[in-house]
């Protein structure tokens, strides 16, 4: 493989019923810095059906080109059906850099996409940069959070990887940007379609996204039930805030498992992050230690919340909690 | 019908715990298990045996150790076992991993292949879709349930970030499931008496199908160039105080940050 014939960055531009999702902006952001670094461009994969005209959406976001792929096949994602584009796409530009978001349609396309391509996939990756040799470095978090490892993939292309959502940051978007879109016809090959979509069914339990949120009040085994998770939201009312859960909470089926904070939940940095009654287990801590600003109050004072708490309260959230929504509702009212 | 799983051992990464003082993991008296979502992949497929019969193998790939594993999906109920273990296989990344699974699969019988979504050691739920490449297959990620509808045929559902999907999906094909869908059932007495009486096939890497080049560390394009315990940030200034003093310590800093 020569690799000198494969450069830039590029981004599988998600979307969802015509919607490009958050991750996709989020690694534009990322892909933005790894090419500057490499003085290469940003080029987004954006498969989807009557989807041209949101391309311009991706260029707001800091893509230098778009390749549109616009196919009623598309409409819906189906592992092989975006296999196909996807696979089609890579033969053709030859990038160096693939990024995909690590949703249940990035997981499921990006490791079906490596296997065709015969290169290296990383998973889950929290954090990416370029070597002095102009490799990738994608890091990650192994057995369960507990170990980071650095992989690299130097002797196939593209190099590729998956990013959680809420890991990387937007860049600033510029609807003035000017970029160059380009729509590539898939020659589908449609013998190989073998699943057929039934039925989509949306539950309502994406009502909270909690990795939207700027304020999370977050409440752990301390809380302890609902009466306790109670108190939490009547402060993230005051505030505007929203709750989140501890793993601890969400298998004692006192919250929701779409509020769950952590190595098996969500990933999140609010500008605040309240922890109340949580201890902090390593899997908690991969979930939330990015946050802009860390306040923890907990009753143990050896609990390892502290470690990356910002500030640390030694004390039974039980009590400090309502205490604290009072003094703040009557602050509000005042404004 | 023949139905194939492939399940890995994991050390239970749930009790794996770091010294605070050497900062590295603690890998001494970590039990291993079946991995979680690979558990519940042998239940959809005895599931599926129970309902409308079928024989099913169980593969998995690593150390002579493993076979402890193998033993507990006899016990499960499972009909038939293979163990791939060779040096050519150690050090194998996702790629490396899922051509020796496909390898293995494209000498044996099947019309199903279930394996977890991803193994809680890893995480990367790679394997599955990888292999299902290998062997050209079509796959379903992400399965809480499955319905056998007759000839090649299955209806599953797949569960997504904002609810479910469900798919028609014709055969033979690759599954990767999820253990919330699939409660996986105890192992009976019988079945633990026949788990050490039955016998686990061990396959060294010339038993496959598949060019040797495409195994190991030789086969990864992946590398691990360098492992660490995360660096924590310095630790904040930590108030040991009363309730209203501590509340307004937090209003302070929350005026501080902008926040209020």
């Amino acid at each position: 493989m020569n690799k000198a014939e494969y450069k830039d960055v590029y981004v599988y531009a998600e979307q969802r019923e015509g919607k490009i999702q958050s991750v996709a902006l989020e690694l534009l952001g990322k892909a933005r810095v790894l090419a500057d670094a490499l003085g290469e461009k940003v080029v987004a994969l954006f498969p989807g059906y009557k989807n041209k005209e949101a391309a311009n959406e991706l260029i707001a976001w800091g893509a230098d080109k778009v390749i549109v792929m616009d196919a009623p096949e598309l409409e819906n994602y189906l592992t092989e059906q975006y296999s196909q584009a996807m696979s089609q796409a890579i033969d053709k530009y030859k990038p160096s850099i693939v990024l995909l978001g690590a949703t249940t349609i990035g997981r499921d396309l990006g490791p079906r996409l490596a296997s065709r391509l015969a290169t290296g996939l990383t998973a889950d990756c929290t954090s990416l940069d370029i070597s002095e040799q102009r490799e990738l470095l994608m890091t990650r978090p192994a057995f369960g959070g507990n170990l980071m490892a650095t992989i690299m993939c130097t002797d196939h292309r593209p190099q590729m990887s998956t990013v959680r959502p809420g890991v990387m940051q937007k860049g600033v978007k510029d609807t003035n940007r000017k970029g160059e879109i380009e729509v590539l016809d898939i020659k589908f090959d449609s013998s190989k379609f073998k699943v057929k979509l039934v039925e989509k069914v949306k539950e309502n339990k994406g009502k909270v996204d909690i990795t939207e949120a700027k304020i999370l009040v977050s409440g752990g085994r301390g809380v302890g039930n609902k009466e306790g998770f109670a108190k939490l939201q009547a402060l993230a009312d005051v505030i505007g805030a929203q709750v989140s859960s501890s793993r601890a909470m969400v298998d004692a089926g006192v919250m929701p498992h779409e509020v769950q904070v952590g190595q098996t939940g969500k990933t999140v940095r609010p500008a605040l992050y309240l922890a109340c009654g949580i201890s902090g287990a390593i899997q908690h801590l991969a979930g939330m230690e990015e946050s802009d600003f860390i306040i923890a109050i907990n009753k143990d004072k050896f609990a390892p919340i502290f470690g990356v708490a910002d500030v640390g309260i030694v004390g039974d959230a039980h009590k400090i909690v309502p205490l604290l929504t009072e003094k703040l509702s009557k602050l509000v009212t005042k404004k | 019908m023949n139905i194939v799983v492939c399940v890995k051992q994991v050390p239970d990464t749930t009790v794996v715990k770091i010294d605070p003082v050497k900062n590295t993991l603690i890998r001494d008296g970590v039990p291993s298990i079946m991995n979680p979502d690979d558990k519940g992949g042998l239940e959809l497929a005895l599931q599926l045996k129970d309902k409308c019969g079928a024989t099913v193998t169980v593969i998995t790939m690593g150390p002579p150790q493993a076979d402890l594993v193998l033993r507990e999906a006899f016990a499960m109920g499972a009909d038939r076992a293979i163990l791939l273990t060779d040096r050519a296989f150690a050090g194998a990344d996702t790629l490396a991993t899922s051509n020796a699974l496909a390898g293995a699969l494209k000498v044996i019988p099947y019309d199903l292949v279930i394996t977890g979504r991803q193994a809680i050691d890893g995480d990367t739920a790679q394997v599955g879709p990888e292999m299902a490449e290998h062997l050209a297959l079509p796959q379903v990620s992400y399965v809480v349930g499955c319905e056998y509808k007759g000839g090649n045929n299955f209806r599953v559902k797949k569960e997504t970030e904002d609810g479910y999907e469900i798919l028609d999906v014709e055969g033979p094909a690759v599954f990767t499931v999820l253990a919330s869908g699939f409660d996986a059932r105890y192992m009976s007495v019988g079945g633990i008496v026949d788990a050490f009486e039955k016998e686990v096939e061990i396959w060294p890497a010339s038993k496959l199908d598949i060019d040797p080049n495409k195994l190991g560390l030789k086969g990864s394009p992946t590398k691990v160039m360098r492992a660490f315990t995360k660096a924590t940030k310095a630790a904040g200034q930590v108030y040991e105080v009363d309730a209203e003093q501590a509340v307004d310590v937090i209003l302070e800093k929350m005026k501080e940050k902008f926040i209020i």
